[in-house]
């Protein structure tokens, strides 16, 4: 237990020492929330976002940006690295156990997901003017689900690609797909059909409708039980697959 | 002696490739034990074995009473490793990595000390990426140590420090011997094997082919003593005639003269004795790398 503890509190500064994760994890999340509050406003328009303000359907969403970054770019490229370099021998030459290594990874990850869905809140709130979410108890549920789902995802990730390249190449990759089509990018309204197809196939669709649910009024937006389980599929396969592939050299 | 180490018949390949070809030996605790040979002799595969960090493919092995096949996580917590492919976090400041190394062991374990005697101690604050290659090399020796081991295994330690950095390493391990930790030394490096250890294996093609101590593989294997002078007088056929002379070569007038026995003491008398007082008579003693050349038929190529 103390092991996991300063682990993860060296992780965490690991994370913060490190400007490439940084900068996807917390800075591009706030700068998509300017950019998209500045051209849509929160004005509601029936034909997009789900028939509500843009805002209020983008708040969420950038939750879950937050955490697909750590799924996608953050988790790959760190778990890659400490393997291809050693790290990971070194630990377990000293006792270190897998759930130590990855239970600190996970931690990290929530932490630093409350953190940036934190200042995406506080500076959303302070510029355009969202509602405020609906059900806050759902939405706890809906975060810590989205949290697991990329952890997950990551660990997967980390444990199949084989090099920093090779995780650098293929997190960006989905990193922008998913950003892009996968709800945190233009309304899913507006996409072709092979937009929406590939949108549809992303993690981040289901984390985020999970989220927007939670998060937005009225008997359109209940608990969304259809995605939320999708979600809690991603996570669980994604945890096999990357028990069956983790290695530690 | 006690045994805190014991191997028998260790076998280790990798597809075709034999790393271990059959290895047995005991570690008796508190001592500093060497495996000294050239690289791919198969010494890493045999202590990474005993530090379950790989699975052997047969053979019986028992590290402080556990077996690395079954118990491998409460020996890894228990046993020190150097290792000689290994890296840290670039951005882990120097104490950071002491402090989380340090936290794998219920003992009391303050890692400051290991700050100063490594010389670590102004570098406290730097970044792993921000060392020379020995601070690193210091740092993981230093790594090694924090959680008081029972057994530490130190492989190619001193690689990338500098002489006087390696003199004062050999007398911090020494003085880990005398705390009571059990120390297993990897090393081609024959002065390390021959000043560090009580006793050496030399490892060679996946085989321990002499074990001892430096002083009893030297007796047993190298027994010549060399008395090398340099004279301009031409004639030396009385030294054939000294006591234990074997040999007497000359190459201008540089002369060696090679024996066994007191041979410096009665080399020198002769000369005495025949007006020849050179002033750089000295004599070599046997080296570990003469107990090396013998039993593998080769020098260690780096």
């Amino acid at each position: 237990m103390r092991t996991l503890t300063k682990l993860t509190w060296v992780e965490i500064k690991l994370f913060i020492r490190e400007p490439m994760v940084v900068v996807f994890t917390l800075a591009l999340p706030i700068i998509f929330l300017f950019v998209m509050g500045g051209v849509f406003g929160n004005t509601p328009n029936p034909e997009v976002y789900r028939g509500v303000g843009a805002m209020n359907y983008y708040m969420p969403s950038y939750y879950g940006l937050v955490m697909m970054a750590i799924g996608t770019v953050a988790l790959p490229l760190h778990l890659a690295g400490y393997r291809e370099r050693g790290i990971l021998r070194r630990l377990r030459a000293s006792s270190f156990s897998i759930w130590t290594v990855l239970g600190s990874q996970l931690l990290v990850s929530a932490i630093i997901a409350i953190l940036g869905s934190l200042l995406v809140t506080v500076l959303g709130l302070a510029t355009y003017s969202p509602d405020l979410p609906e059900n806050i108890p759902q939405l706890i549920g809906a975060f810590f689900l989205g949290v697991a789902c990329f952890t997950s995802f990551g660990f997967f990730l980390g444990a199949v690609l084989p090099s920093t390249r090779a995780a650098q190449g293929i997190g960006l990759i989905l990193f922008f797909v998913m950003m892009i089509l996968g709800g945190a990018g233009p309304p899913p309204e507006v996409m072709s059909n092979v937009m929406g197809f590939i949108g549809d196939i992303t993690p981040l669709r289901y984390v985020i409708l999970t989220l927007q649910n939670a998060w937005l009024p009225g008997p359109d937006f209940d608990w969304y039980t259809s995605a939320s389980l999708i979600t809690v599929g991603i996570t669980v396969v994604s945890a096999l697959l990357a028990a069956k592939f983790f290695r530690w050299e | 002696m006690t045994s805190i180490i014991s191997v028998q018949n260790l076998r280790k390949t990798y597809g075709k490739t034999v790393a271990v070809a059959d290895i047995s030996f005991e570690v008796a605790q508190g001592e500093i034990f060497g495996f000294l040979g050239p690289n791919g002799a198969g010494k890493t595969t045999t202590v990474e074995c005993l530090q379950a960090l790989r699975d052997p493919d047969s053979g019986k092995i028992s590290v402080i009473g556990l077996d690395p096949l079954r118990q491998a996580q409460e020996l890894r917590r228990r046993i020190g490793s150097q290792l000689q492919e290994s890296a840290l976090p670039d951005r882990i400041k120097v104490w950071e990595a002491l402090d989380l190394f340090a936290s794998v062991t219920d003992k009391i374990s303050d890692w400051h000390p290991l700050l100063e005697q490594w010389g670590l101690a102004e570098k406290r604050k730097s970044s792993f990426a921000a060392l020379s290659g020995g601070q690193k090399q210091r740092l993981f020796i230093a790594l090694s140590l924090v959680n008081n081991p029972e057994v530490v295994f130190l492989d190619e330690m001193t690689t990338g420090l500098d002489p006087a950095a390696r003199r004062v390493a050999w007398d911090l391990i020494r003085a880990v011997r005398d705390s009571g930790t059990t120390v297993v030394l990897v090393t081609h490096f024959m002065d390390e094997a021959e000043n560090l250890c009580d006793r050496v294996a030399i490892v060679d093609k996946g085989k321990i082919v002499a074990s001892d101590s430096p002083q009893g593989l030297i007796a047993s294997y190298a027994t010549g003593v060399r008395v090398l002078f340099s004279t301009d007088k031409p004639d030396l056929a009385f030294l054939e005639k000294v006591s234990g002379v074997k040999n007497v070569t000359r190459r201008g007038d540089r002369v060696e003269v090679e024996g066994s026995g007191p041979l410096l003491a009665l080399v020198a008398a002769a000369l005495v004795e025949h007006g020849i007082v050179p002033p750089d008579l000295r004599v070599e003693q046997p080296s570990l790398e003469d107990v090396f050349l013998k039993v593998t038929g080769r020098a260690v190529v780096d």
